[in-house]
């Protein structure tokens, strides 16, 4: 049997919008055709775990089984009860397949876990999100195919955007007027063209064709700067990657964002111009939005405010420096367990704790210019320090160095 | 004191900045608050007013200028 990967190809868009002409006929009448939907989901995500991917499609299935048991005991403990215990619990137990999945690769020698799949990650941030807003009380009810539809939406099941269940169940439920989706189908063509440009050819252009060939360059001057392999190459690799890791998954968020619209689901943005960033802060309001955001809130914001709320640590500097440690050390892990996406994550805590000392710097000292000068420069500042990260991301440094 | 001058109070702490001519000013953009600006002052509306905001209901577009935190603390 085929296997199709999402949004690889032109043909695949040819195909996708075929299958969606009944959708989008059906919202631009106001109806939502529901079990035509259902059987249009089930076929691409068939085609997408099907085939010579079939061992994954099972992994889904069993992960998606799991994650709404879990889920769903929780649901009912948190209708009657509200304790920490079995809330740090759920959010445990939410998390396992997916600390399974990243630790095996570490400990069996870049062995692939049999459990895993193409999105746990997504999925996962959506199940312990479910968890979290239950216990807030923002989540009353529970109902498991709704859940479902949630995890497995289709147009952004294997890399996000982070939906939100109450938003994302709001669409869903509220149907777009005509003026409306007519709209959303507008920006959904634009979005696509746009996502061809970026991802097909402005990603092509930089990871497949220049990105070989600076690499190359790069490893035979290896032994530049004493054995550092610091090379005028190295930079080159440095910002073609950067170029590369922007234009490609910009491109993909693209396309994600644009087929949710067209199922009249405004599924959020992912980016907004990252590297317009005027310091390291604002850059991560700008990349991989969702996902930051999903941190932010679930992560950074929750221990702070547990710090806190218990005055475990009196200094709110020093609470803030620790939950950016925690915050990019967790994000790091979460990217895989390798040295450099710990160092990674590392890079941006310290980025973002010399951010804010600098901040704090400038607001007591009010004498510092401020002009269109200053703002270039911090932007020319910000791009460098984002991309000599992303140089860490790439692992490249672990082939030029140990490999 | 009443819910007006308790927010203004509290965002002069954590902000360093007195907003009293800047009820509009978005306070996200700005820079004035951040995540973890947010987070106390979501604390000190508990310890101060008795009022519990969940930080998943802590919607930035609802609560980005002081007018707009004053009217969200007093509808609660």
């Amino acid at each position: 049997m085929v296997n199709i990967q999402p949004y690889g190809t032109p043909e695949y868009f040819a195909l996708i919008i075929l299958f969606l002409l009944p959708i989008i006929i059906g919202l631009f009448n106001g109806r939502r055709f529901v079990n035509y939907e259902t059987l249009f989901s089930l076929v691409f995500l068939v085609l997408t775990f099907g085939g010579s991917k079939w061992q994954q499609g099972v992994a889904l299935i069993g992960y998606v089984i799991f994650e709404v048991i879990t889920v769903g005991v929780y649901a009912r403990y948190r209708a009657k009860q509200n304790n920490t215990a079995p809330f740090v619990w759920a959010v445990i137990i939410a998390i396992i397949p997916l600390v399974i999945v990243k630790v095996t690769p570490a400990i069996e020698g870049g062995k692939q876990s049999l459990i895993g799949f193409l999105g746990i990650s997504y999925l996962t941030f959506k199940s312990v999100q479910m968890i979290m807003e239950m216990r807030d009380g923002s989540i009353k009810e529970f109902h498991p195919l709704a859940f479902i539809r949630f995890i497995l939406f289709f147009p952004t099941i294997s890399s996000g955007p982070i939906d939100r269940y109450r938003r994302f169940h709001k669409d869903y439920v509220q149907i777009p007027d005509k003026d409306r989706y007519l709209k959303m189908v507008d920006k959904a063509v634009f979005y696509i063209f746009q996502g061809f440009l970026y991802k097909f050819v402005l990603g092509y252009l930089f990871g497949k064709l220049l990105l070989p060939i600076v690499a190359h360059q790069a490893m035979l001057q290896r032994s530049a700067f004493f054995h550092t392999g610091l090379s005028l190459p190295l930079l080159g690799y440095m910002y073609t990657y950067s170029m590369y890791l922007f234009f490609d998954f910009a491109g993909y968020s693209l396309f994600a964002v644009a087929i949710s619209y067209l199922m009249g689901i405004e599924t959020p943005m992912n980016f907004n111009k990252p590297f317009a960033s005027h310091n390291i802060k604002d850059f991560w309001n700008r990349w991989h939005m969702t996902l930051s955001f999903w941190f932010r809130d679930f992560i950074f914001m929750r221990f702070t405010f547990f710090i806190m709320k218990h005055r475990w640590i009196k200094n709110r500097i020093r609470v803030s420096q620790l939950a950016y440690l925690v915050n990019f050390l967790v994000m790091g892990f979460w990217h895989g367990v390798t040295w450099f996406y710990i160092v990674y994550g590392l890079f941006h805590a310290a980025a973002m704790i010399i951010n804010d000392i600098w901040l704090r710097f400038k607001k007591k000292h009010k004498g510092i210019p401020h002009n269109r000068f200053t703002e270039g420069f911090a932007i020319f500042l910000t791009f460098n320090v984002i991309c000599f990260s992303f140089l860490i991301f790439s692992g490249f440094l672990n082939t030029l160095w140990f490999k | 004191m009443d819910a007006k001058e308790t927010v203004m109070n509290v965002l002069k702490d954590i902000t360093g900045t007195d907003l009293s001519d800047k009820m509009d000013e978005n306070l996200f953009e700005t820079g004035l608050i951040d995540s973890m600006a947010t987070v106390e002052l979501l604390l000190n509306l508990q310890d101060e007013l008795g009022i519990d905001v969940p930080i998943s209901e802590f919607d930035r577009q609802e609560w980005d200028t002081p007018n707009k935190i004053i009217n969200k603390v007093e509808s609660m």
